[in-house]
């Protein structure tokens, strides 16, 4: 036991103690910064799997100690939490390669990575997160980690991004406080259990239940840019290309998304949402920004403010998952996390290419890049098919399962908000596909950069093609044993059988 | 032996060296921490382990009994706060002996003032009696406003005439209330008028002089006009001094007088009346934190802010059951802890912004980031215990005033929580906002010395780590109180 205490401390102390280490290097100590942070997110990846492994043959990981009476700091590793951990802690490594290539000979690297890896520390400690106090604690930490990478460039535009994103974060954190210190006084330190802590209370206290769980569903929803709590993510695009990637497209985003899953599933348990009559407005609530982020995608001619208002969309498509009430839509909802994590952070990583390759930002410039940056093109396109949900990609497994799990949940309706809104992504992104491959190039790019010897710098590209090859194998091996399928089928058969 | 000394050597040791300081040269002043620290701390270290080991006890000075002698006592509550004091006063103090290098003028008279100011702090947690509390805090008010006097800039000056005269005022309510205490029931200590105190006119007068003339040496909204320009017009280790433990010593009194006169006496009206006071500091100050445009003036305005909160503990420990009120009190005991830690290392790192960047005006930060980051740091830990956020002592504190809102069914509380929080948050990410801006009036700044930055490093870390590890503290503040666990 006290092992594997250790071990899931290790988890999160690697990002930590890499962002201590970080912040007190000197500005100019590029290579050991460098050499430093990939070795924590590498050793990270090791302990990860290692628990992995465990929780699969139903180790216990925990590590707890009180803070004050009643109230607990919990770690505790379940299939849920590492599923995030998983995903954060792999595409951490990559996003870090990726950032050192694209902020080399940039200002202010020491603030930028020891931010980032407290970024991650916080992402992993709310996977890890064993009670909803300890969930707050790093949700909390979230926001104030990521306020100084929004800000990075210290430009007027990006200021007023990242108070308008403190705005949102802050008071949506709020909200969050008030229903876990109200169910705190409910029923005691809320800890994380499959099937809920609250079923068993007084009849007359589910008005009450309901009230809570909308404001903290609110507060949720804030990071998870629910419809209408989204606009700070697409003003948030201001900052660096790795900081919309990781943090933008999975860490914060999927941090609401992720409470949603545990709000629904282990404090409230899904069998009593359902019998309060909480699923079906989530659902709404979902779909609603399934098609809503979707139709502004399609007026977008910056590349990165269509894909976030796709984001938008698609991390709505977990909420979705999560609210249809049967295992197969879980099932769906839980998987995407994953596929969506994947593909979202290749196509920002190819944003990013042709950005600082070819200095192009807008949809319209593009014309012709898939000649001159084929391989950026081919991760482009492979996201771009997964988000459509074109087999054999990744996006379309979620998609698959959203769908039957909908007819399972006889919600019908559903089905039809799946195909427009794939229909919508088709329209949002095959125009640039289009554009890439089939159009050819008349003007000069607006500041194109030799980068290496390959299209771009090899610290670019190698990142954006192992994504792309993950979101590629996650969805032709779907069936194969810890797959992403896999391992959200394990979830669900722990999560129903209770 | 040691065991007996400790308790009076806490206030007996500052008031010698004080006067010892007044003896030497100037140079030698600052040298005499040396001496003094290590000998306090060890104090304060004796205190704690008796209070841990041997329960809560009352002391006798020269054994005299009570109407003749003084008595002591040293229970959790007094205990934590003599660590408090000891804490940030030895850090304030590091950091004194190199930032007064600058200032051998008021050098030479902060010293002896320190000692004495140490003294009345000490003396104030430790009195058993009302009277002695009254002398504490006579000590203390002189001693601070003498502190604020030491600039001796026309400002100064008269911020600390401003001072003086709120401090006398209050001072003397406050002993108006004591005299007709002791002329009804005919004793001045916490158990005898625990005993006697009954509801009647007298008392309520009494009880009103009291609470007004704390009220007005907390500087509790809407008696705060003093605060601003005194906090923020002194020197940066006098401001920290101020702000993070003078104004807890009369807050301290109201709050053990609330408790010794029990229920029947403090009308839940009064107790709803210094809530909303309360409520009012922390809307009024939060907001006229986020319009400075001085920096030092915006953390004195923030500490106007947050002593609302700590009024909240009335209404949330008057007329509500058990459980509301052993909350109220551990949420209200964090909150002034975490204040104490956060603010000294608040107004320390902005010092230290003030000395980088040679200006005091916060248009002026522009892209200090790149510069001085170690002490934007310190700023940005005291700010999020400030703001409330996790993992801090100022969190811990809100979560048990909040628990403790809901529980007692006062769910008006919560608004000023969430309010209070946001405001905070606004005003501290204005000096944020500035400092990652990257603008042309950068590119040049002055490196404080070490110790500078690293005191306040300290102080900041230390608001964070408590609301952590605030279990062990609240056990221990709780030996001897009313909400005691054995």
């Amino acid at each position: 036991m006290a092992w594997n205490a250790l071990i899931l401390f290790g988890v999160l102390a690697t990002s930590l103690v890499a962002s201590a280490v970080i912040f007190l290097l000197a500005e100019s100590r590029h290579t050991t910064r460098s050499v430093f942070n990939l070795a924590a997110a590498v050793l990270k990846l090791l302990l990860v799997g290692w628990i992995i492994r465990g929780v699969y043959q139903n180790a216990e990981y925990e590590l707890r100690f009180t803070i004050i009476d009643g109230v607990d700091f919990i770690l505790h590793a379940d299939a849920l939490g590492m599923m995030f951990v998983g995903l954060s802690s792999l595409l951490w490594l990559f996003t870090t390669i990726y950032a050192i290539g694209y902020l080399e000979k940039a200002p202010n690297r020491s603030r930028f990575f020891g931010f980032f890896s407290l970024c991650v520390a916080s992402t992993v400690g709310i996977a890890l997160a064993g009670n909803l106090f300890t969930f707050l604690l790093f949700y909390e930490l979230l926001t104030l980690s990521t306020y100084p990478l929004v800000v990075h460039r210290g430009t007027r535009e990006s200021l007023r991004a990242g108070q308008i994103y403190l705005y949102y974060t802050l008071g949506g954190g709020a909200l969050l406080l008030f229903g876990v210190v109200a169910l705190h006084v409910l029923v005691g330190d809320t800890e994380f259990v499959p099937g809920g802590v609250l079923s068993g209370l007084d009849p007359a206290l589910h008005p009450l239940l309901i009230g809570i769980f909308l404001m903290m569903v609110i507060g949720l929803g804030v990071k998870a840019a629910l419809f209408p709590l989204h606009a700070w993510l697409p003003m948030a695009m201001v900052a660096p290309a790795p900081v919309s990637a990781l943090l933008h497209a999975v860490a914060v985003v999927k941090a609401g998304a992720f409470g949603i899953a545990r709000l629904v599933y282990d404090v409230y348990g899904i069998e009593f949402a359902f019998s309060l009559g909480l699923l079906g407005p989530l659902a709404v609530a979902a779909s609603i920004t399934i098609i809503y982020g979707s139709v502004r995608a399609l007026a977008q001619d910056d590349l990165k403010k269509r894909l976030a208002f796709s984001t938008i969309s698609q991390v709505s498509y977990i909420i979705l998952g999560i609210s249809l009430f049967g295992p197969v839509g879980t099932l769906g909802g839980l998987v995407h996390l994953l596929h969506q994590g994947l593909m979202k952070i290749t196509l920002f990583f190819c944003a990013g290419n042709y950005a600082e390759t070819l200095g192009v930002h807008k949809i319209s410039e593009l014309d012709g890049a898939g000649q001159r940056m084929p391989a950026t093109s081919v991760a482009f396109t492979l996201g771009a098919f997964g988000m459509i949900g074109i087999p054999p990609m990744a996006g379309f497994i979620s998609k698959w399962y959203l769908g039957i799990g909908a007819l399972e949940a006889e919600m019908h309706w559903v089905l039809g908000v799946l195909i427009l809104s794939s229909l919508l992504n088709a329209a949002y992104f095959l125009p640039i596909l289009y554009r890439i491959w089939f159009r050819r190039r008349e003007r000069l790019w607006c500041e194109e950069k030799v980068l290496g010897r390959f299209e771009t710098s090899g610290w670019l590209l190698v990142p954006t093609l192992a994504t792309a090859a993950f979101a590629l194998i996650a969805g032709v091996l779907a069936g194969m044993p810890f797959s992403p399928l896999y391992w959200a089928d394990l979830i669900v058969s722990r999560e129903y059988l209770q | 032996m040691i065991g007996l000394w400790s308790v009076p050597l806490l206030f007996a040791l500052p008031l010698a060296l004080g006067i010892l300081s007044l003896l030497v040269t100037p140079a030698w002043r600052p040298r005499l921490i040396f001496v003094g620290l290590p000998l306090l701390v060890a104090a304060s270290a004796d205190v704690l382990a008796q209070l841990v080991l041997e329960g809560p006890r009352i002391y006798r000075l020269g054994d005299w009994e009570a109407p003749l002698g003084i008595n002591l006592v040293a229970d959790g509550l007094a205990v934590g706060m003599i660590l408090m004091t000891t804490l940030v006063a030895s850090l304030c103090a590091l950091y004194a002996r190199v930032y007064l290098r600058d200032y051998p003028a008021s050098s030479s008279f902060f010293w002896p003032l320190l000692w004495l100011l140490w003294a009345g702090m000490n003396g104030i947690w430790l009195a058993e009696d009302i009277f002695n509390l009254y002398v504490g805090l006579e000590v203390m008010g002189l001693a601070a406003v003498g502190m604020v006097a030491l600039r001796a800039t026309p400002q100064a000056l008269a911020a600390a005439m401003r001072y003086l005269l709120a401090a006398l005022l209050g001072s003397l309510a406050y002993l108006l209330g004591v005299a007709l205490l002791y002329a009804t029931y005919g004793t001045l200590s916490m158990a005898g008028l625990q005993e006697a105190a009954s509801p009647n006119p007298t008392t309520h007068v009494a009880l009103a002089l009291i609470i007004l003339g704390l009220l007005l040496k907390t500087a509790l909204f809407p008696l705060h006009a003093w605060l601003p320009p005194a906090h923020g017009g002194a020197l940066t280790p006098v401001s920290a001094l101020l702000s993070a433990l003078v104004i807890k010593g009369s807050f301290y009194i109201l709050m053990r007088i609330w408790l010794v006169l029990g229920p029947e006496v403090t009308p839940v009206f009064t107790a709803q009346l210094l809530g909303v006071l309360g409520a009012g500091a922390v809307f009024y100050g939060g907001w006229m934190a986020w319009r400075q445009h001085q920096l030092k003036q915006l953390v004195a305005y923030s500490t106007v802010a947050q002593i609302g909160y700590l009024f909240l503990f009335f209404p949330l420990v008057t007329g509500t059951g058990p459980e509301a009120a052993r909350l109220a009190w551990d949420g209200t005991l964090m909150m002034l802890l975490a204040h104490a830690l956060a603010k000294a290392a608040l107004f320390l790192s902005a010092g230290n912004l003030i000395l980088a960047v040679g200006s005091s005006q916060i248009s002026h930060l522009v892209g200090i980031s790149r510069f001085r980051p170690m002490s934007l740091f310190s700023f940005g830990l005291a700010g999020v215990s400030l703001m409330g956020l996790p993992p801090s002592g100022g969190f811990t504190g809100k979560w048990l005033l909040l628990h403790s809102a809901i529980l007692s069914g006062q769910w008006w509380w919560l608004i000023v929580l969430f309010l209070g929080g946001l405001l905070s948050a606004a005003y501290i990410f204005k000096v944020f906002r500035m400092s990652f801006r990257e603008g042309p009036q950068i590119d040049r700044s002055i490196t404080p010395p070490l110790t500078l930055d690293v005191t306040a490093l300290i102080l900041a870390s230390a608001a964070i780590l408590i609301g952590l590890t605030a279990h062990l503290p609240l056990f221990w503040l709780r030996l001897g109180s009313p909400f005691g666990a054995g």
